[in-house]
C-alpha cells in the first residue's frame, strides 16, 4: 500500500499540521512517511501545501506531482491539483469560499462543509482535524488509535490536553462528509 | 546503542545529528531553506546538554572564520548555509583546506544565480567539487537523499574530517532539507575532552603546554618550493580518499539496460523514475553518488561497459553529467536530463527523457 | 672574562622574554611592530599565561607574527580575526584569545567583525596597531590615512571628497556596550612604552575577570612607508597623529572616561606633508 497525498489551503488552515498529525500516525502504525511542505514567503498568508506519502515500503521520491488524494481547503488550491488527482483517485474539498466545483467524472469527489460546521460548533480551531476525519473514513490508511498517538508525538506537551478535542473531530468529521461523484 | 524513532526535517536532523555527535560549536546565519537547522539548535539549548556552543554570527562571512578559529583549536564545529551564503564563505572554506582544519559545512542548495529562489536546486555542484574558492582543494563530499541520511552523515563528516584534516561538505537542497522523514536518533556522544582533544588533534592551536613547541595554524608558505610540498600532500591525501571512501549506492542496476546517475533528492525521483520505467518495461536502474567528491568514477566505469546508455538527472543545467561522461570513457551514451532555477523534476519527465534522449534517439 | 661578568645573575638587567622565539623578525628597523610584540609577550610571561594564550594574527606586516610568539596561534583571512578570536575564546573560556591586527585588517575590511565582537562582549584582547597606512602591500592608503595625507594611492593627500574622513574606529568600538577597556597607547618614547605595557597587562587581567572586550590601539609610525628616517617618522606621529589619535584611556571597566565629539573627527588640522 502506497497513498501519496496533497493537502493544499490558505495559510494558517492548519495544512501543514494535519499533514504532520496523519504523518505521526503512519510513522506511529509502523509504516514509512514523508511529509514535503511548501515553503518560503507563500507561505506567508498565501497558499500552502504538503504532499504526505504513507507507504508499506520504502518511499523512492517524496516529491510528487500525481497524487492518490487531494485534500482541497481554497479554490486557488482546487485550481491548482484537480487536474494532478490520478484516474481513480480521491478529492475531497471543503466548499467553503469554493464558487468553482470539481468537474471531474473519473475520480472519487467527496466534501466536507467542515469550515462551516466547527465555527458552528465553536471548534474552528480543530477545523482540520474534522478534514483529517472525513479523508479517514474514505481511506482509513490508518488506524483510529495511532491517530492518538500522532497528536502525542506532533503536538507539544502544553497543548496534550487538547487531544480529546481533536479527537472528537475526527470523529466528527467522519459523519460530516458526503459523496458527490463516487466512482 | 538505544536507537529512538522521531520524525524530524532534513534541516532538524543535521542540528539533532550535531548535538548527539559531540560537536562543539556552531556559528551560521540565517537564510532560507536551511534556517530551521539554527532554529532548532537555539531550541534545544544544547550548551546546557552537553556544553556544545551555538552562536549566531554577523554574516556568513563571519560564521565559516569563526568555524576557522574553532577548529584551528582541533574543536569540532560546523556551520550551514544555502547557496549564497555558502558563496560568501567560499574564501573561509579555501583557507580551511589550505590549513588542513577538519569542519563539517552544510549547504542546503536553492536556485541561482544571484539572489536566484529559495526552491530546491542542485547547481552548486561545481562550486562544491571543482574549488569554489581560489587553489587546488578539495572538499570531502557528501550527499544525502534522506532525512535519515542527513542525521548520519554528520557523524561520518567527524570521522573523515578528522581522519584526512579536511573540511567535509554535507552537499543537501532545499527538499531534503525541508522534507520530514523517518529518522532513528541514537545515543549522545559526549564530546572530546581536552586531553583527546590533544591526542586527536596534536596540531591545534589550544594553548601551549610548556612539554611542546607553540603549534601554527596557517595557509600561509612563502617559500614555494615549500608550498608546492604542501600541495604534493594535500594531493596525496585526496587520492587517499578516493581510494578508502568512495560511496555510492546502486539499486536494480544488475539487469539494466538504461542506469540514471542522479544524487541527493534528484536519486529519489529517479528511484521512482526507476518503478515507472519497470512498469512500462524498460530496464532500468540507478547509481547514486553518496560522495560527490570523491566520486564514483570505477563503479560507473563498469556500468558504462554493459549497459545502452546513461542520464545524469540533476537540478541543474548539467554539472555532475562532465563527470559522468568521464568517468563513462564513452563507453555508452550518456545524457543529461534536468530542470532548474528551484524546478524539481516529475519522475515522469524522467522517464519521458530517457525514452526521448536515449531509447529513440 | 667580560662576558663572564656580563652572564653573572646579579649583573642582570634584561633578558629578552621566552615567550618570544629567537626568530629574526622581517620588521623594517625603527618599526613599532618589535617593541609592541615584545610588551605583549612580556606580560605573558609575567602573568604566566603562556600555555593559556592564543593569538590570532591578521593579514598584514605583522601576519607573520607568528613566527614570533612563542604561543599558540592561528593566521586568520584578511580582517577576520576578531570571528576566529569569538569563536576561540567561547570554545575555551578560560584561555586568553588575543587578536593582532593593523588597521587595513582591522578598520577597513574587517570593520564588520570588529564592530560585532565588541558589540557582543566578546570576552578578548584586540591588539589594533594604527600607523595610518597600509605596510605591507607599499603604502597604499588605509581608513585611518590622515586628511591631507600622501600615500601611493592619494599620491596629492587625502581628499575627504574622494576618500571620506578618517576612521576613529577606536572612539566607536568604546560607544558599544560589549567593550570594558579601551585605550589609545604608543611606543613613541620609554615613557610610553611603560604606559603601554600597563595596559596589555590591564587589558590580559580584566580578561581572567571575563570582564568583555579589550581593546588597545597603539598609535605607531611606518617609517618605510611614511619614506622617514624612525626619528623623524616618530616626531611626524606626535605632531601630527597623536591631535588626531589622541592618546590615553576612552573607557575603563565599562565605563567612557574621555567624551568624544563626532565634530572633533571633521577638525582638519594641518599637516606637515609626507614624502
Amino acid at each position: 500500500m502506497t497513498e501519496e497525498i496533497i493537502i493544499a489551503g490558505f495559510g494558517g488552515q492548519g495544512v501543514l499540521s494535519m499533514g504532520k498529525i496523519l504523518a505521526y500516525s503512519g510513522a506511529m502504525q509502523g509504516k514509512e512517511v514523508s511529509w514535503m511542505p511548501s515553503y518560503g514567503p507563500e507561505m506567508r498568508g498565501g497558499t500552502a501545501n504538503v504532499s504526505v506519502i504513507i507507504s508499506d515500503e520504502r518511499i523512492s521520491s517524496p516529491i510528487i506531482s500525481q497524487f492518490d488524494t487531494a485534500i482541497i481547503l481554497n479554490q486557488q488550491s482546487l485550481d491548482k491539483f484537480e487536474h494532478s488527482v490520478k484516474p481513480g483517485g480521491l478529492l475531497i474539498y471543503d466548499p467553503n469560499g469554493i464558487t468553482k466545483a470539481p468537474t471531474r467524472k473519473d475520480i472519487n469527489v467527496y466534501k466536507i462543509a467542515a469550515t462551516e460546521k466547527s465555527a458552528e460548533m465553536g471548534m474552528a480551531k480543530v477545523f482540520n482535524m474534522m478534514v483529517l476525519g472525513g479523508f479517514l473514513k474514505i481511506k482509513p490508511v490508518v488506524t483510529e488509535q495511532y491517530i492518538e498517538e500522532g497528536l502525542k508525538h506532533s503536538l507539544p506537551e502544553r497543548h496534550h490536553k487538547l487531544i480529546p478535542t481533536n479527537l472528537d473531530a475526527v470523529a466528527k468529521g467522519k459523519e460530516l462528509i458526503e459523496g458527490v461523484n463516487v466512482l | 546503542m538505544a536507537k529512538e524513532l522521531k520524525l524530524m526535517k532534513g534541516n532538524e536532523a543535521i542540528a539533532e545529528a550535531a548535538i548527539r555527535s559531540g560537536c562543539d560549536g556552531y556559528f551560521g546565519y540565517p537564510i532560507t531553506p536551511q534556517s530551521e537547522v539554527m532554529e532548532h539548535l537555539m531550541a534545544e539549548m544544547p550548551w546546557e546538554k552537553t556544553g556544545m556552543v551555538v552562536l549566531q554570527a554577523e554574516s556568513e562571512v563571519a560564521s565559516i572564520n569563526m568555524v576557522y578559529g574553532g577548529a584551528a583549536t582541533g574543536k569540532k564545529v560546523m556551520t550551514s548555509s544555502s547557496s549564497p551564503g555558502m558563496s560568501l564563505m567560499q574564501e573561509g572554506i579555501t583557507y580551511l583546506a589550505g590549513a588542513e582544519l577538519p569542519c563539517l559545512l552544510v549547504n542546503v542548495m536553492r536556485g541561482g544565480p544571484g539572489l536566484g529562489t529559495i526552491q530546491p536546486s542542485q547547481a552548486d555542484y561545481f562550486q562544491t567539487t571543482k574549488g569554489g574558492g581560489h587553489g587546488d582543494y578539495q572538499l570531502y563530499t557528501l550527499a544525502p537523499a534522506s532525512v535519515q541520511e542527513m542525521y548520519d552523515f554528520v557523524f561520518k563528516a567527524w570521522d573523515i574530517a578528522f581522519k584526512y584534516r579536511n573540511p567535509v561538505m554535507i552537499l543537501s537542497d532545499g527538499a531534503i532539507g525541508q522534507v520530514m522523514e523517518k529518522v532513528y536518533v541514537g545515543d549522545y556522544i559526549p564530546r572530546w575532552t581536552d586531553e583527546e582533544i590533544a591526542k586527536n588533534a596534536p596540531w591545534a592551536a589550544f594553548g601551549k603546554p610548556a612539554t611542546r613547541d607553540h603549534n601554527i595554524v596557517t595557509s600561509l608558505e612563502l617559500d614555494s618550493a615549500k608550498q608546492e610540498q604542501n600541495n604534493h600532500r594535500f594531493q596525496a591525501k585526496y587520492r587517499e580518499m578516493e581510494k578508502n571512501d568512495t560511496l555510492y549506492e546502486e539499486i536494480m542496476c544488475e539487469d539494466a539496460d538504461y542506469v540514471f546517475v542522479a544524487y541527493g533528492s534528484c536519486a529519489r525521483i529517479a528511484h521512482k523514475a526507476v518503478q515507472l520505467a519497470r512498469d512500462k518495461g524498460i530496464k532500468a536502474g540507478l547509481l547514486r553518488p553518496i560522495t560527490l567528491f570523491p566520486f564514483p568514477t570505477k563503479p560507473i566505469k563498469e556500468l558504462a561497459q554493459r549497459v545502452k546508455g546513461m542520464l545524469s538527472v540533476e537540478m541543474s543545467a548539467g554539472q555532475m553529467v562532465e563527470d559522468v561522461k568521464l568517468a563513462s570513457e564513452f563507453k555508452c551514451p550518456v545524457e543529461y536530463f534536468g530542470r532548474y532555477g528551484g524546478i524539481i523534476p516529475t519522475p515522469q519527465e524522467v522517464v519521458e527523457a530517457l525514452e526521448n534522449k536515449l531509447i529513440k534517439g | 672574562m667580560f662576558n663572564e661578568e656580563i652572564v653573572k645573575p646579579e649583573n642582570l638587567v634584561y633578558k629578552k622574554t621566552s615567550v618570544l622565539t629567537d626568530a629574526v623578525m622581517h620588521y623594517c628597523p625603527g618599526c613599532p611592530h618589535g617593541t609592541i610584540h615584545r610588551i605583549i609577550a612580556e606580560v605573558i610571561d609575567e602573568m604566566g599565561i603562556q600555555d593559556k594564550a592564543i593569538g590570532v594574527a591578521p593579514v598584514g606586516c605583522s601576519v607573520l607574527a607568528y613566527n614570533y610568539f612563542n604561543v599558540d596561534f592561528v593566521e586568520a583571512a584578511h580582517g577576520r580575526a576578531p570571528a576566529l578570536a569569538s569563536a576561540i575564546q567561547r570554545l575555551h573560556p578560560n584561555q586568553h584569545t588575543f587578536t593582532y591586527q593593523g588597521d587595513g585588517d582591522l578598520a577597513s575590511i574587517g570593520a564588520g567583525e570588529v564592530i560585532h565582537a565588541c558589540n557582543r562582549g566578546e570576552n578578548v584582547v584586540i591588539f589594533f596597531v594604527n600607523n595610518a597606512i597600509y605596510g605591507m602591500t607599499g603604502g597604499q592608503m588605509a581608513p585611518t590615512t590622515l586628511v591631507g595625507m600622501k600615500t601611493a594611492t592619494t599620491p596629492y593627500g587625502r581628499r575627504v571628497d574622494l576618500n571620506g574622513w578618517p576612521l576613529q574606529i577606536t572612539e566607536l568600538v568604546a560607544q558599544l556596550p560589549g567593550t570594558d577597556f579601551v585605550t589609545r597607547q604608543s611606543a613613541s618614547t620609554p615613557a610610553d612604552v611603560r604606559k603601554a605595557k600597563a595596559a596589555v597587562r590591564k587589558a590580559f587581567e580584566n580578561q581572567a575577570a571575563k570582564k568583555g572586550t579589550q581593546f588597545i590601539e597603539f598609535v605607531s609610525t611606518c617609517n618605510s612607508g611614511w619614506k622617514m628616517t624612525p626619528v623623524a617618522a616618530n616626531e611626524w606621529m606626535r605632531k601630527n597623529m597623536f591631535p588626531k589619535y589622541v592618546p590615553g584611556d576612552i573607557k575603563v571597566d565599562g565605563e567612557i572616561v574621555r567624551e568624544y565629539n563626532p565634530s572633533d573627527s571633521k577638525i582638519v588640522r594641518d599637516i606637515e606633508p609626507v614624502k
